[in-house]
């Protein structure tokens, strides 16, 4: 027995390496080796083609980037549709996952109905949406029509002033489940007790909720919503079949400006510049966001 | 707790209210996938299809470039789905069975990646890819996907791992299996839901991928379902509208099962230890 149990511990380092590698080794290579690289060209003026010179130009990029008025109109859009998103999606998701942890009739049903749109393809989202607010053959404008309140009828994604608005339902409707299960698991893990005892000293449902439920599930709430900010300041498929940044530019995200000055110009430098600059600022905003939930948790 | 007769009837109203804002697009495409072209152009569409017809599905099953499309993903996600699996079943063997810091590493990197934007990413790797002449191949996606999708892989698996008692394989071990026969008749049999599940999630993930896709694969002829789908968006006349809503519904066929599949797990609650701070 010995001989087998010590044979066993000498070769488990490399028994364990040799099985780690197979998946190691890919992650290497096609996405920490790549990552980096990306960083890097983000200080280089690389360019599309298979013999063009590639030089490192430090923070130029940057200082163009600073100049360009795309580049701030797609920073501005960015921000508006990541918060927009991210606070819609937070405020009905926790609205839901209140309701689901009643004790209703149709529960199931509702549970199972929530996870829809988790299940469709970004692509087909985008299509079906477009299907929704299609200014002919649209649902809402009929809807309106059929409600009387026809002056409202509108080509949605292509008028200047309701695009963004438009393409953010779509994002909240498509994140809605993952939030809104991430929350009603965090409601579940609230205990009863606590419920029970600030019933029994006379608290409302009010009271009961920010006092015994908001706090209990603020790590649940702070973690589900940076990962939120962060999906939807990253966003691509959804807007790109919507709207692809139109009208106007007024729906362009920074992914979908990336994704046109590395793909369509060639800049491949000038995009990943921008990629590194997005990362900077999200990292700035949660480090924000984090410091002040902790004090406020502290306090 | 007893809640009043005024706020369980608000409670159902705002119920009905999700319901409805999450139900009805889906809805309205299945309508619009049974309308013939005529309804389409109709100054007041109806929820209901007059003359509902299947032309649209048929239409999308035989439109040369969507079958094409749909081939195309099946391969691409069949191959991202075993590749996933081989590959992360060794690792995710050792990450459960014996202390390593990499898990911790791995882990780590899971949460930081999450951070970057995929441009930084793709730009990188379509270079990589085309030193190797992969660029435009579906082997090159397939390999793309399978990276992408095996941290999450490796993580699940190792949770199956897990879950199965040491002392079963210890046991088999004092009766004289060699390690291969343990892993074979003791490990592999009870891992196997595990490996379904992570297949599975593994197939789904290449076949919704609309970002890589679009950039790493140029001739129409290899495109997958999504980008196809995409592409047809830009050039759809509204007579189109209906194969298009076809088409949709198809693809979405594959994910709707696997979320079918894990419906019950996801919601009832058995995710509340995984999340609590």
């Amino acid at each position: 027995m010995t001989t087998f149990a010590e044979a066993r511990r000498r070769s488990d380092r490399t028994t364990v390496y040799l099985l780690l590698l197979p998946a190691l080794l890919p992650v290497l290579v096609l996405s920490v080796v790549p990552l980096l690289r990306g960083i890097y060209l983000g200080f280089t003026d690389a360019r599309a083609g298979r013999d063009v010179d590639t030089s490192f130009t430090g923070i130029e990029n940057y200082r163009e980037l600073a100049g360009d008025d795309l580049f701030w109109s797609a920073f501005r859009i960015g921000l508006v549709w990541a918060f927009g998103v991210t606070i819609l999606q937070f405020v009905l998701a926790l609205g839901l996952a209140l309701l689901l942890d009643q004790p209703l009739r149709g529960r199931g049903f509702a549970r199972v109905m929530a996870l829809v749109p988790w299940a469709m393809p970004p692509v087909i989202v985008g299509i079906m949406w477009r299907l929704v607010y299609h200014p002919d053959a649209g649902l809402l404008n009929e809807v309106l029509y059929r409600t009387g309140a026809e002056g409202l009828r509108h080509n949605w994604l292509g008028d200047f002033n309701t695009a963004l608005p438009a393409v953010i339902l779509v994002g909240v409707w498509a994140g809605m489940p993952q939030t809104t299960i991430v929350l009603l698991a965090g409601l579940q893990g609230v205990p009863r007790e606590l419920h029970e005892a600030a019933a029994v000293d006379g608290a409302s449902a009010w009271q009961r909720f920010r006092s015994v439920t908001i706090p209990n599930l603020m790590p649940v709430i702070i973690a589900i919503t940076s990962l939120d900010f962060i999906w939807n300041f990253n966003s691509f498929g959804l807007v790109y079949v919507l709207t692809a940044g139109g009208p106007g530019g007024r729906t362009m995200l920074p992914m979908l400006f990336a994704y046109e000055e590395a793909f369509r110009y060639g800049n491949y430098g000038y995009a990943a510049a921008l990629g590194n600059v997005m990362v900077v600022i999200i990292v700035a905003l949660l480090a924000l966001y984090l410091r002040r939930r902790l004090r406020e948790a502290n306090a | 707790m007893k809640a009043s007769r005024t706020t369980k009837a608000l409670q159902y109203g705002a119920l009905a209210v999700y319901m409805v804002f999450l139900g009805f697009p889906l809805v309205w495409m299945l309508s619009t996938s049974f309308k013939p072209p005529r309804e389409m152009v109709e100054i007041h569409p109806t929820l209901v299809p007059h003359n509902p017809t299947l032309d649209n599905y048929v239409e999308a099953f035989t439109e040369q470039e969507l079958g094409r499309a749909a081939l195309n993903s099946l391969q691409v996600s069949l191959a991202t789905a075993v590749l996933t699996v081989l590959v992360a079943l060794p690792a995710a063997y050792a990450l459960a069975r014996f202390k390593t810091r990499l898990g911790t590493v791995a882990l780590g990197w899971v949460l930081l990646s999450q951070l970057f934007p995929f441009v930084l990413l793709v730009i990188p790797l379509f270079l990589i890819l085309r030193q190797v002449d992969l660029v435009n191949t579906h082997a090159g996606l397939v390999l793309v996907y399978v990276v992408w999708a095996l941290p999450f892989a490796l993580w699940m698996l190792q949770g199956f791992v897990r879950n199965i008692p040491r002392e079963l394989e210890e046991a088999a071990a004092v009766d004289g299996a060699t390690r291969l026969q343990t892993l074979r008749r003791v490990v592999a049999p009870l891992l196997a839901p595990g490996v379904v599940a992570t297949s599975l999630f593994a197939f789904i993930s290449a076949w919704n991928e609309f970002f890589f896709a679009l950039v790493l694969l140029k001739s129409p002829d290899l495109a997958t379902l999504p980008v196809t789908l995409a592409r047809f968006v830009g050039v759809e006349g509204i007579a189109r509208l209906g194969p298009l809503a076809a088409g949709s519904l198809l693809a979405t066929i594959p994910s709707l099962l696997f979320f079918a599949f894990l419906q019950r797990r996801l919601t009832s609650g058995s995710l509340a230890g995984a999340v609590k701070g």
